[in-house]
């Protein structure tokens, strides 16, 4: 957090003094925070500008992956952050709010969209001129990048891996857990008790695994994110529509006899309804896991942007009632991110095994 | 919600996908099941312990309700010997007591008889001797009769005045 409040700060103050007229303090602060929320195709601990107008990253490049008529595999670095073309085998890419496209030399990415009746061909670095709805027309190519969110899940699965990993061995050598199995173990033994059999009941042990991964993998991604490091992951819906997903197929090929039923054919109620709420408990399937994707994402995302906004108040208040009250609001506010990390995992896994457990739920009419 | 479709990264979510995956698997295999294993194990260590403690709780009441049981025996066998004796030693008392007294009675019952018999025999002696007696003294009458007949006389008062003093 307040590794966050100091890059704001930098800004602030090159604002300030360098005073471009394009960007006010509060367009910028918005900026960096849309900006913050988002992938990026290298690992950027923080970036400032010079004197001279030259922005400065520190930090590292990251390997883009491309498939465009065959493998394409280049540094991030060529990319120069959305400053330059990168040439690989004839082929030239840019970035252009933070996707990759395919461009010609000169890196002109063309517009479609309401604005269509002009001509609209915009320079890629001409980044004040954006258009709303404007979409550009340029090929997309697949895009399977080692972007900074797939490193940082990449790490938290190692950390995972060998953390438990390491709990598990101790079991080898005694009875009783050591060292961070002390706080793991009961960790573990209530996802077990508390989420996994009042849920799910007695078949909960085919679950165990994916619970107890989806619950520590949310939590610390979502701890993690909280830090100075700032990568947040839980915030791509891309992230949590790969959660839900696995918790739908999970849901749907463990779905037994009496699980279809209830939803094909409604026992207990006349046939007029039997068939009215057929194709509603359907869409219900797939509601459910729809809505783990969402409630994750828009948590971790309206915390952060909330959290953001109100330490960029700081800045825009610049005065020793309203900064000081901003940063006391983003003290309190950051502690209850801290709450809802875990709550999030939490829900997420509880919900899942409730799932679960409606699809192995045995019939007792 | 345009937005967040344009927002979707495919590569994102392959890379999610297939990391999250991996990861499930290999924790599976290296930790969630020895994690799992072990504190059920040791659960039903504990359970068993538990189970064990109670049950030897349980033995431990029965082995006391069993010495109880065996000391109130105990002591109801000694009550009833102690009773038992002390009948038989009543039983004994009154049967000596019975026995003595048809003794005694027995006893009695000879000596009475014995005494009968001899009173017959003194009765009869006395008779034989007052029979001897009476004999001498008509003799002796006879004889002074037969010689002074005042002398006779006096003889026989004084016979019969000795007889009474007899």
């Amino acid at each position: 957090m307040f590794f966050i409040a100091g890059i704001v700060s930098a800004q602030s103050h090159e604002a300030e003094e360098v005073e471009t007229g394009a960007h006010d303090l509060k367009t910028e602060i918005k900026e960096y925070i849309d900006h913050h929320l988002l992938d990026s195709y290298d690992f950027n601990l923080y970036s400032y500008t010079t004197d001279e107008g030259e922005h400065k990253y520190i930090g590292f490049p990251l390997p883009v992956i491309l498939w465009d008529n065959g493998l394409k595999v280049f540094s991030s670095s060529k990319l120069k952050h959305g400053e330059g073309v990168a040439e690989v085998d004839g082929n030239y890419y840019t970035l252009y709010h933070n996707k990759i496209y395919k461009t010609d030399a000169e890196g002109t990415i063309e517009f479609e969209g309401h604005h269509n009746d002009e001509t609209h061909v915009e320079d890629a670095f001409g980044e004040n001129l954006v258009v709303e709805d404007a979409h550009p027309s340029n090929v997309k190519p697949l895009d399977f990048s080692i972007t900074k969110n797939v490193v940082f899940i990449a790490l938290v699965g190692l950390l995972m891996f060998l953390m438990f990993r390491s709990v598990a061995s101790n079991y080898k050598k005694s009875n009783l857990p050591k060292g961070v199995g002390r706080v793991l173990e009961p960790l573990v033994v209530f996802v077990r008790d508390e989420i996994a059999v009042p849920n799910i009941g007695h078949k909960y042990k085919k679950y165990m695994s994916y619970l107890l991964t989806v619950f520590f993998f949310v939590w610390i991604i979502n701890l993690l994110g909280l830090t100075p490091l700032g990568v947040n992951v839980t915030n791509n819906i891309a992230v949590t529509f790969a959660l839900a997903l696995i918790t739908y197929f999970i849901t749907t090929f463990s779905g037994n006899k009496n699980y279809w039923k209830h939803i094909f054919w409604m026992p207990g109620v006349p046939v007029p309804m039997k068939i009215i709420l057929a194709p509603i408990e359907l869409l219900g399937t797939f509601i459910k896991p729809f809505s783990l994707m969402i409630r994750l994402y828009a948590n971790i995302t309206a915390g952060h942007v909330v959290l953001m906004s109100i330490i960029g108040l700081m800045f825009i208040f610049k005065n020793w009632i309203g900064s000081p009250l901003s940063f006391a609001l983003a003290f309190a506010l950051s502690l209850l991110e801290l709450l809802v990390a875990a709550l999030q995992a939490y829900i997420f896994t509880m919900l899942s095994a409730l799932y679960f457990g409606m699809a192995v739920e045995e019939d007792h009419h | 919600m345009e937005k967040l479709m344009e927002q979707f990264s495919l590569g994102l979510f392959f890379w999610q996908l297939v990391l999250f995956i991996g990861l499930l698997l290999l924790l599976k295999k290296f930790a969630w099941k020895p994690i799992l294993n072990a504190v059920e194990k040791r659960e039903e260590g504990i359970k068993d312990a538990l189970e064990a403690a109670e049950a030897a709780k349980k033995e431990m009441q029965n082995v006391t309700a069993d010495s109880e049981k065996l000391l109130k025996e105990a002591r109801a066998e000694r009550d009833a010997l102690l009773k038992e004796a002390r009948e038989i030693k009543e039983s004994i008392i009154s049967e000596a007591k019975e026995q003595a007294n048809a003794e005694g009675d027995k006893i009695i019952k000879q000596a009475q008889a014995a005494i009968e018999s001899e009173k017959k025999a003194a009765v009869a002696d006395i008779k034989a001797q007052v029979a001897n007696l009476s004999l001498e003294i008509a003799e002796k009458v006879i004889k002074e009769e037969l010689s002074n007949k005042d002398k006779q006389l006096k003889l026989v008062d004084d016979m019969l005045g000795d007889i009474k003093l007899n």
